[in-house]
């Protein structure tokens, strides 16, 4: 077996992987077991990017999207206390316009194909093989060099957004109380505890003397 | 054909077997000491009646698990409650693909070896959260969703932990990372010394990705009686486990390639004699002491499990979020600056 038909086919398994899933997170009707199928879609998406040496953007969607991003969503989800049955009653209902929409993107995904074929612009061959230099090696001189200022300005706004998130979130009431753990550490033992030293006592009588009675 | 089918697909399947195999074995045998270990920190004798010194103890705890009924809790999920043990075991051993054993000895030596392991320790939280849902249980859900806060917050700190060894190394070759260690000044060539801090937090981070004591909410015996995996019985329990100290066996190794130079000597450099091979190793180096750094390691779940009490969740959250994170980032910063103005010698021809 020559490794170029291996490689084919692997990519149609794959392929047919990704896109069984992506059906499936559409059409199952647990919503959990759709958000299950959705990580199987980043997984052999990550699976067909890394048949084409994209390793850096392979581990960096599992890493990212099914190791965090997934696990989040997959919180919610489980959270969720939803009817399934009632889930499915808008199915015909939306039909119409969910098939508009879907039209809609696929007439701009072939218009995109289109234009790019119309520019001739084959893919060339991989920039990171022609530099002798593994995937991620070349993407990260790339992105440290030619592209520093795009890179940069994309940092500063996903920091902004995470500004933002907290910001949004971020509310305390009044009344409300909080454990201060640095003050916690802070405390010093000699104000909530004495030590007392003393001498060695003998007990008293083991048995007790009857109270006495007395007189008010 | 025949002859390459044998070498693309026989070859690696034994390679593959050469390294699980033991490794499960070694989980075994983990067990057995870590009982062993903190019955002796608690003034007890921990096993001693099965097989001499009580070796056999963990082989006879498997089978009792083997044998014992699967039970299916009533209204769990049926597919995912199966599913979920076999998530969890199955990136606790892919992760294994990429630790070199000595410099010639290892199955991939992949380009981004770092970001596969990466990717596979933050795969192995979904066994946790299904295990939980699917088994329609209240504590399992309240155990699953402990742990998969506690996993993601300190994959943050373990990532930027990662971060500063990369930096030094300049490779996510994890071989090219050891022989970054490399050097004439013995076991202060590591990474350990510049990063101290980094070590430090990469462990601490590592036992709370596995969920380990003190960090094992997760599991809570006095709160959630067993946390994710209170449902499991019989064997799908036992892969749990296996799941779990595989994990702790994972983060030794990676803790002693990252940090204390993999199968680099502490006495490289300092010795230079010709000798037999079967001495030479211990100032040549050889997976030999790979494995002595890793039992080192790992022994040191085991005493912080015998010696902490364990933390609260806003305790761990504290912990990971404003102490750790914060430390690692400056250090990213720290370890560029030593990168830049060359304050450290990466590999032995510096």
């Amino acid at each position: 077996m020559n490794p170029q038909l291996f490689q084919l086919i692997c990519f149609y398994a794959f392929g047919f992987v990704t896109v069984a899933a992506a059906l499936s997170v559409i059409t199952l009707k647990n919503t959990v077991h759709a958000v299950l199928a959705l990580v199987l879609t980043f997984f052999s998406a990550a699976c067909l990017w890394m048949l084409i040496d994209a390793e850096f953007l392979a581990l960096a969607l599992i890493v990212v999207y099914v190791g965090a991003v997934m696990v989040l969503f997959l919180f919610v989800v489980m959270m969720l206390d939803i009817d399934q049955e009632k889930m499915r009653e808008g199915f015909v209902k939306f039909l119409p316009v969910g098939l508009i929409v879907a039209a809609a993107m696929l007439v701009e995904m072939l218009g995109l194909i289109g234009v790019r074929a119309m520019h001739a612009q084959a893919m060339g061959a991989n920039p990171a093989t022609a530099a002798g230099l593994s995937n991620t090696a070349w993407l990260g001189q790339a992105l440290y060099t030619k592209f520093l200022l795009p890179f940069e300005i994309a940092a500063l706004i996903l920091t902004v957004g995470v500004v933002a998130a907290v910001a949004l979130t971020l509310r305390t009431r009044g009344d409300a109380r909080y454990e201060s753990a640095s003050q916690q550490v802070k405390v010093n033992p000699r104000d909530r505890v004495r030590i007392v030293k003393m001498a060695a006592e003998r007990p008293v009588d083991e048995t007790p003397a009857p109270p006495q009675e007395s007189t008010p | 054909m025949a002859d390459q089918l044998i070498n693309q697909l026989l070859w690696p399947i034994i390679y593959i077997l050469c390294i699980t195999v033991p490794l499960i074995i070694a989980v075994a045998m983990f067990v057995y000491w870590e009982r062993k270990v903190i019955g002796w920190m608690h003034v007890r004798l921990g096993p001693s009646k099965i097989g001499p010194f009580g070796l056999l103890q963990a082989f006879a705890d498997v089978v009792k698990l083997l044998i014992k009924e699967v039970i299916l809790p009533t209204k769990a999920n049926r597919f995912l409650y199966f599913m979920a043990p076999l998530l969890a075991l199955i990136p606790a051993l892919a992760a294994w693909a990429v630790i070199p054993f000595s410099s010639k000895m290892v199955l991939s030596n992949a380009n981004a070896g770092v970001l596969y392991l990466l990717a596979m320790t933050s795969l192995g939280v979904y066994g946790i959260i299904i295990a939980g849902w699917a088994s329609n249980s209240r504590y399992a859900l309240l155990g699953a969703m402990r742990s998969a806060a506690q996993v993601i917050s300190y994959e943050l700190a373990m990532g930027l932990c990662l971060v500063c060894v990369l930096v030094l190394a300049g490779s996510l070759n994890l071989t090219d990372i050891v022989n970054a260690q490399a050097g004439g000044k013995g076991l202060f060539d590591w990474f350990w010394l510049p990063l101290l801090p980094v070590f430090v937090i990469y462990f601490i981070s590592g036992v709370a990705e596995t969920n380990r004591a003190p960090f094992d909410v997760a599991e809570g015996e006095s709160e959630i009686v067993a946390g994710f995996h209170v449902e499991y019985s019989g064997s799908a329990f036992a892969i749990f486990f296996l799941a779990e100290y595989a994990n702790m066996i994972l983060v030794s190794f990676l803790a002693s390639i990252l940090f204390l130079g993999g199968w680099l000597s502490p006495l490289q450099g300092w010795i230079h004699v010709d000798a037999p091979a079967w001495i030479n190793w211990i100032w040549t180096g050889s997976w030999a002491w790979l494995f002595i750094k890793a039992f080192v390691m790992s022994f040191l779940f085991l005493w912080f499990r015998a010696t902490f009490p364990r933390y609260r969740y806003d305790q761990i959250m504290r912990l990971g979020w404003k102490v750790l994170i914060p430390i690692a980032i400056v250090w990213v910063m720290v370890a560029g600056c030593m990168k830049f103005f060359g304050w450290v010698s990466i590999g032995v021809g510096a």
